[in-house]
């Protein structure tokens, strides 16, 4: 009905004569052009780099002034961050920042005490690299440190006392065990006939009996060292009680955060899984969790997990104070991390389940060992953001009470030695720092992991 | 073929054990079996623990005296005869205000940087990338704080209030602004506003219809201006501007009158807004990206300028990648919108997961309501920006 033609061209897009020849450009490299080009192409985008460097320079230079060249890089008390005491203007009091350091890091930790913290921070350290370094050896006996070793050690280190130091009793002689079970199992394989099928109790029986004890030892081996190291520590330091009240600081941001990861990321597989469960019950409790968990805040969580998990358990086994937030915060990622986890499961396509399924492999078996570990891969960038919103959501315990790095900035802005004007502005900016590294360095790595996965891809 | 018994075919029989429907439904009756057992004795010893605490329970605490007070309320409330359901709903509409203006602010905010961020000026893209990325990795509490106390705190108190233009005054309890007083005959005003908008939905309508039969184009956005914006305010000269300012009053010690608008509202207005603004940002630009740029390349051909090209070719498409995650943006400023209980805007946590509960003590009913609340808003949410989804969708067969 509507053919572009001349004689319709007037309620038409397009251009009826043709346009003039214009004269070339007059250079199209070189800086000339590039400031040309990309900064002054038209009026428009010449007003915008005006506004643009407009904003800089008014703004950039105060910044510069107040955090750099009129600091105050030292001293003991307020006096040294006053303009009148000191005699000249007076910008960011990094002197607070380095008198509070500590405080900043390990809260209200007895001082004589905080070596066991950093041994945390070592092991939490060694942890992070094995898992997330790339080219680093036994990937799996550093998933085994990460998700098992490390929250026991550091259960026991950072909490002491008889309870933990029991706990430790406890391990050692599990692990102990095992070590044992497994030292006779491979010399005398055939006691394992009552639970290991023929077939494979076959290929165990034609392997050499030290070939049959280096394979699944190294864990054992490894729980043993650890939980030995820490029992001579614990033995020869003594290890007294530190109550999580006095817990704070850095030492508690990152256990939360790592509390959250070791927990969501399993029970995140569970839900994903009983999401796309095909069972009715199963997956109507899993989607009920998963839709509850993200409809609301998680102030609201935290709020459930203050004031009612007290309410849910006998008086006697109520929650420490800290593990509420703990609980509510694992169970809050744990939600996201399972629609992550989905994103990965559905990116599957459906022929590497019916080829597992037509290797005989059982639904768990299946899960482990063929769908899982592509689904996993592919959604690691989904699973860092996750990561990195349950790193900033952490700041919110501070409304339940928790003395968390951001509260323990709080704490001493209103605290009489530091007062200041300059104080609080200081402050923020010490915590925005903590936390834009931390934050912006996951989301590199996530980056960087998605290039690294995309390598097959390229052209 | 030859005919092959069908009993061959057929699977040998296993043993129960083994048959995954027998074992489908003994796992879903375990697992039924543990939540119920869960609840049951999460029940139980809520009921246990309530009483040895002598708190009661049940909803009868709505009706009781609230005897606290409300520095921002869009309903009456005061302290001597309000109950706690009213708290419960100045709380909800508080935070219905904080969360419809930030989705509206941010959303242009957002729009802004993101297609800043593609901008070909270098110094704009630049910024709008080192907005995004600060933005973005700084925990939302930690802004709020730096609005509120650092930012909003300081300012001078009321006596030396900063004055600016149009007698608005700012100072440490809040921006002042005229408070606008309604004549009796301002509903002439709003009643031709709603007229105009029907008038300017009949019209878009009739010109799609008539563009689509004979190709021509009305200048549909300038009508509409013009019908929504010139139609109330002749009617606000006709009715002979039934509109009047009380202006805030600069006395010796304080001011006097003026709306106030109060600096816990502005703090966590502006934290939402830039927050989720540098979120909206990254889903616009990746909108933006998706759609490949031979659609732009075969506009231009057609003989489309940058304008159309935009409006008819590109904005349509980005969109359909833009809403889904939109909407999740609009349902986490909403929920983020909780934190006011840290800057104590009294918002529906603050007033009732806080103060209420704090009074009450009945922590399950209070936080089940404060839920319910926020699961209802995400649903409907979600249920609209589904339905708009859909009719933005490709059209596939």
């Amino acid at each position: 009905m509507t053919d572009a033609t001349l004689e319709n061209a007037p309620h038409a897009f397009v251009r009826r004569e043709t346009l003039e020849q214009q004269a070339p450009p007059l250079s199209v490299a070189g800086p000339v052009a590039w400031i040309r080009n990309n900064l002054f192409s038209g009026p428009v985008n010449s007003f915008m780099t005006l506004i643009c460097i407009y904003v800089v320079a008014t703004s950039l230079p105060d910044l510069v002034r107040f955090y750099f060249l009129d600091a105050v890089w030292s001293g003991t008390n307020r006096d040294a961050c006053l303009a009148d005491k000191v005699g000249r203007p007076v910008g960011a009091c990094w002197a607070y920042i380095g008198d509070r350091f500590q405080y900043f890091i390990y809260g209200s930790y007895p001082v004589t005490q905080r070596w066991r913290v950093n041994i945390v921070f070592v092991m939490f350290a060694l942890g992070v690299v094995w898992m997330l370094w790339d080219r680093a050896p036994l990937k799996k006996v550093g998933a085994f440190f990460f998700f098992v070793l490390l929250p026991l050690g550091a259960y026991v280190l950072l909490l002491g006392g008889a309870n933990a130091e029991g706990f430790l009793r406890w391990a050692i002689l599990l692990t102990l065990a095992l070590a044992a079970l497994y030292l006779v199992l491979s010399f005398a394989p055939g006691l394992a006939r009552f639970w290991t099928p023929a077939s494979l109790l076959e290929v165990e029986l034609a392997a050499a009996p030290m070939q049959r004890f280096y394979r699944p030892k190294r864990l054992i081996l490894l729980a043993l060292v650890v939980f030995g190291l820490i029992a001579i520590v614990a033995d020869r330091a003594g290890l007294p009680r530190v109550d999580t009240g006095l817990w704070g600081g850095m030492m508690v941001t990152f256990l939360i955060a790592a509390v959250g990861i070791v927990f969501s990321l399993p029970l995140g597989v569970v839900l994903a899984l009983g999401r796309r469960s095909r069972l009715p019950i199963i997956q109507l409790l899993s989607v009920i969790f998963i839709e509850f968990v993200r409809g609301v805040p998680l102030i609201t969580v935290l709020f459930m997990a203050n004031t009612m998990l007290p309410l849910f358990v006998p008086q006697e086994y109520s929650p420490d104070r800290l593990l509420r937030p703990l609980i509510g915060v694992a169970l809050f990622a744990a939600a996201y991390m399972a629609e992550v986890i989905r994103g990965g499961l559905q990116a599957i396509p459906k022929g590497q389940y019916e080829g597992a399924m037509s290797l005989g492999l059982g639904y768990w078996q299946m899960m482990r060992l063929i769908i899982l570990p592509q689904a996993l891969r592919i959604v690691i960038p989904g699973i860092v953001n996750t990561f990195i919103g349950l790193f900033k959501d952490t700041t919110l315990v501070t409304i339940v009470g928790i003395f968390d790095f951001l509260r323990t900035i709080e704490a001493t802005l209103v605290d009489p030695t530091w007062a200041t004007p300059t104080t609080r502005a200081t402050g923020y900016a010490f915590a925005a720092i903590f936390y834009f590294l931390c934050c912006w360095g996951m989301s590199r790595y996530s980056i960087a992991v998605e290039k690294r996965l995309a390598a097959g891809q390229r052209r | 073929m030859t005919s092959i018994p069908t009993e061959t075919a057929q699977p040998g029989k296993a043993s129960l054990f083994y048959d995954p429907k027998i074992r489908g439904y003994v796992y879903q009756l375990a697992l039924l079996g543990l939540v119920a057992f869960l609840v049951w004795s999460a029940a139980s010893n809520a009921i246990e623990n309530l009483r040895a605490q002598k708190i009661a329970s049940g909803f009868g605490f709505w009706h009781n005296a609230a005897g606290f007070d409300v520095n921002q309320k869009l309903i009456p409330f005061s302290a001597s005869g309000s109950t706690y359901g009213q708290a419960f709903w100045v709380g909800l509409l508080n935070t219905l205000l904080v969360a419809s203006i930030g989705i509206v602010l941010s959303t242009f905010l957002g729009f802004f940087v993101g297609v800043a961020r593609l901008s070909s000026n270098w110094v704009l893209a630049k910024l709008a990338m080192i907005y995004v990325e600060v933005i973005r990795n700084l925990p939302l509490l930690l802004q709020l704080f730096f609005w509120y106390n650092a930012v909003l705190k300081p300012l001078p108190d009321a006596r030396n209030s900063i004055a600016l233009p149009g007698s608005i005054f700012l100072n440490n309890r809040g921006l002042i602004l005229p408070n606008p007083q309604f004549g009796p005959a301002f509903q002439a005003v709003v009643i031709a506003f709603f007229i105009a908008v029907v008038v300017a939905i009949v019209f878009y309508r009739w010109s799609k219809k008539q563009q689509a039969r004979t190709g021509t184009q009305y200048p549909n956005g300038l009508i509409t201006l013009a019908l929504i914006f010139g139609v109330p305010l002749l009617v606000f000269f006709l009715a002979g501007s039934p509109l009047s300012f009380e202006l805030p009053q600069q006395g010796r010690f304080n001011l006097t009158g003026g709306l106030q608008i109060f600096p816990e509202f502005v703090a966590l207005l502006i934290g939402l807004t830039t927050y989720t603004a540098g979120f909206i940002a990254e889903v616009v630009r990746a909108g933006i990206l998706a759609v490949s740029k031979g659609q732009t390349e075969a506009a231009n051909a057609l003989g489309l300028r940058a304008g159309p090209t935009l409006k008819l070719v590109v904005i349509p498409q980005a969109m359909r990648v833009i809403i889904p995650p939109l909407t999740s943006n609009y349902l986490n400023l909403t929920k983020n919108s909780s934190l006011a209980v840290a800057i104590g805007y009294p918002d529906l946590v603050q007033v009732f997961t806080g103060t209420v509960l704090n009074q009450t003590g009945q922590a399950v009913e209070v936080v089940a309501i404060t839920m319910a609340v926020y699961l209802t808003i995400s649903l409907v949410t979600s249920l609209f920006m589904n339905i708009y989804n859909k009719r933005m969708a490709l059209v596939e067969r």
